[in-house]
């Protein structure tokens, strides 16, 4: 009872969520009308604030957090580790998606390209096809124990793969230079733009949470609604399978 | 009547490659299959590109084992598919071997499948482009071997998971394809370089990535295994 008394609490407001979207416009309205435009780069520089937050927390925490849950849930059987992995590869691909189309939108006008084969967009891709790959293995699999150790082994798996890629993709840029290969070292950030990079990623941060948080709630609000299923299934079962007297 | 010990680990895996390489010579099916979709590919290959533009020699690595990864799919899909027929694998898992003898017996067969399809493929694309295949025939068949391991560990733990889906054979090249990339890459690199007439050691920095590969994906695919199955 008490699980379903905790699920029938999940119709409330999303707080955390409508704190994160807050926060998210009030960076938006930072970056766009109160930091200064950055003299070489111009506006598309602003990108900037979008696309390296989302790159950290979408590839490290995102995609780490499903790697963990998943060597834990093989070692522990926790389903609750599953949910965590199911949401955090969710979230995780929005985030990389995101990184993958501010990319390109900033690619055009200061490298003169959408893309090209430098060694962390190649690797970001294939991190992100891994992921989706991840999801739609979730998907093609019924019975959640099964899918549970499936999609363990995968993001176990993905996380051993990640410095191969790299090193293989480093090698192959390094061995063909790309004649616009300008990216630039971190240039040390003036102030006012340190500060909106620090806002936005801890707006970022909270968005990450809140969705994750939302979306392991949906995992665990589908879970209990599968188990009334199939409760209900038995207990139908059971009733048709009584002698008729 | 004595009492017949079971098999060892190793003698186990022998038995399990012996099955599915004498089912797969009966029907050859899947084999011929892999096989002449090679030759198709490698011909369609040669003319996608404009050969006065781009010369045979830089075409050959990559088409050579973009093909590889490709037929060993085909060959990959059906080492558990096989199985879910009359659901043999139930069979294979109440009989008293080890689940790790149960992943090398498939993946030594799978290895003999690949390597079967290279043994003709990499002939075929030196007669069709025109390569110097006796100056690098050791070094490339080295190559060939150790990219053949990596693909088939990574392949036959997919090949597993793959089966029990709903999308079955679908799904295979989409897990699969990101994580043969370290193979690919580094093969493709290696064969160009020994084509153009480099010494050996200017590939070793690809045929180290390789070598790691093997080691790291066939310990963990081994270790992965067996939470494949049901239990």
């Amino acid at each position: 009872m008490t699980s379903s008394n905790r699920i029938a609490d999940r119709d409330r407001f999303d707080w955390l969520l409508a704190a994160a979207v807050v926060a998210m416009v009030a960076t938006f309205a930072r970056v766009i009308y109160f930091t200064p435009i950055e003299a070489r780069q111009g506006a598309a520089q602003k990108i900037f604030y979008l696309h390296a937050p989302s790159a950290f927390i979408g590839l490290y925490v995102g995609f780490g957090l499903v790697a963990l849950a998943g060597a834990l849930y093989l070692w522990l059987r926790d389903e609750r580790l599953d949910r965590i992995a199911a949401s955090s590869a969710e979230v995780g691909v929005v985030f990389t998606t995101v990184v993958l189309l501010t990319g390109p939108m900033w690619g055009k006008p200061i490298w003169g390209t959408w893309w090209t084969w430098d060694a962390r967009l190649t690797l970001t891709l294939f991190i992100w096809f891994v992921f989706v790959g991840y999801l739609i293995l979730r998907g093609a699999i019924e019975d959640p124990a099964t899918r549970a150790r499936y999609s363990a082994v995968l993001g176990v798996l993905g996380a051993l793969l990640v410095p191969f890629i790299h090193l293989s993709v480093y090698l192959f840029r390094t061995l063909h230079p790309m004649p616009i290969l300008l990216k630039p070292g971190r240039p040390s950030l003036p102030s006012d733009m340190l500060a909106t990079f620090a806002m936005s990623f801890i707006s970022l941060s909270l968005l990450f949470v809140a969705l994750l948080r939302a979306r392991y709630r949906l995992a665990e609000t589908r879970d209990a609604l599968e188990a009334e299923d199939s409760a209900d299934v038995s207990s139908v079962a059971s009733l048709h399978a009584q002698p008729v007297r | 009547m004595s009492v017949r010990r079971p098999p060892g680990t190793l003698a186990a895996a022998a038995l399990i490659a012996r099955k599915d390489l004498a089912i797969e010579f009966r029907t050859r099916s899947a084999f011929l299959a892999a096989l002449t979709f090679s030759l198709i590919a490698i011909v369609i290959f040669f003319f996608a590109w404009d050969a006065t533009a781009v010369g045979a020699v830089d075409l050959a690595p990559g088409v050579l084992w973009v093909i590889f990864t490709f037929s060993g799919l085909l060959g990959l899909h059906r080492s558990f598919g096989v199985e879910e027929a009359d659901r043999a694998i139930d069979a294979l898992l109440a009989s008293p071997v080890d689940r790790e003898a149960v992943f090398l017996g498939k993946a030594l067969a799978n290895l003999a499948f690949v390597l079967g399809v290279q043994a003709v493929a990499i002939p075929a694309v030196a007669l069709f482009y025109n390569l110097p295949l006796t100056r690098v025939i050791a070094p490339l068949a080295g190559i060939a071997v150790l990219a053949a391991i990596g693909l088939v560990s990574v392949g036959t733990l997919f090949s597993a998971m793959a089966s029990n889906t709903r999308l079955a054979e679908l799904l295979l090249p989409v897990l699969a394809l990101p994580f043969f990339v370290p193979i690919v890459l580094p093969a493709a690199q290696s064969t160009a370089r020994l084509l153009s007439g480099r010494p050996v050691v200017e590939a070793m920095s690809w045929l180290r990535i390789l070598i790691a590969f093997d080691i790291v994906f066939v310990v963990a695919c081994a270790l992965a295994f067996p939470f494949t199955l049901e239990d």
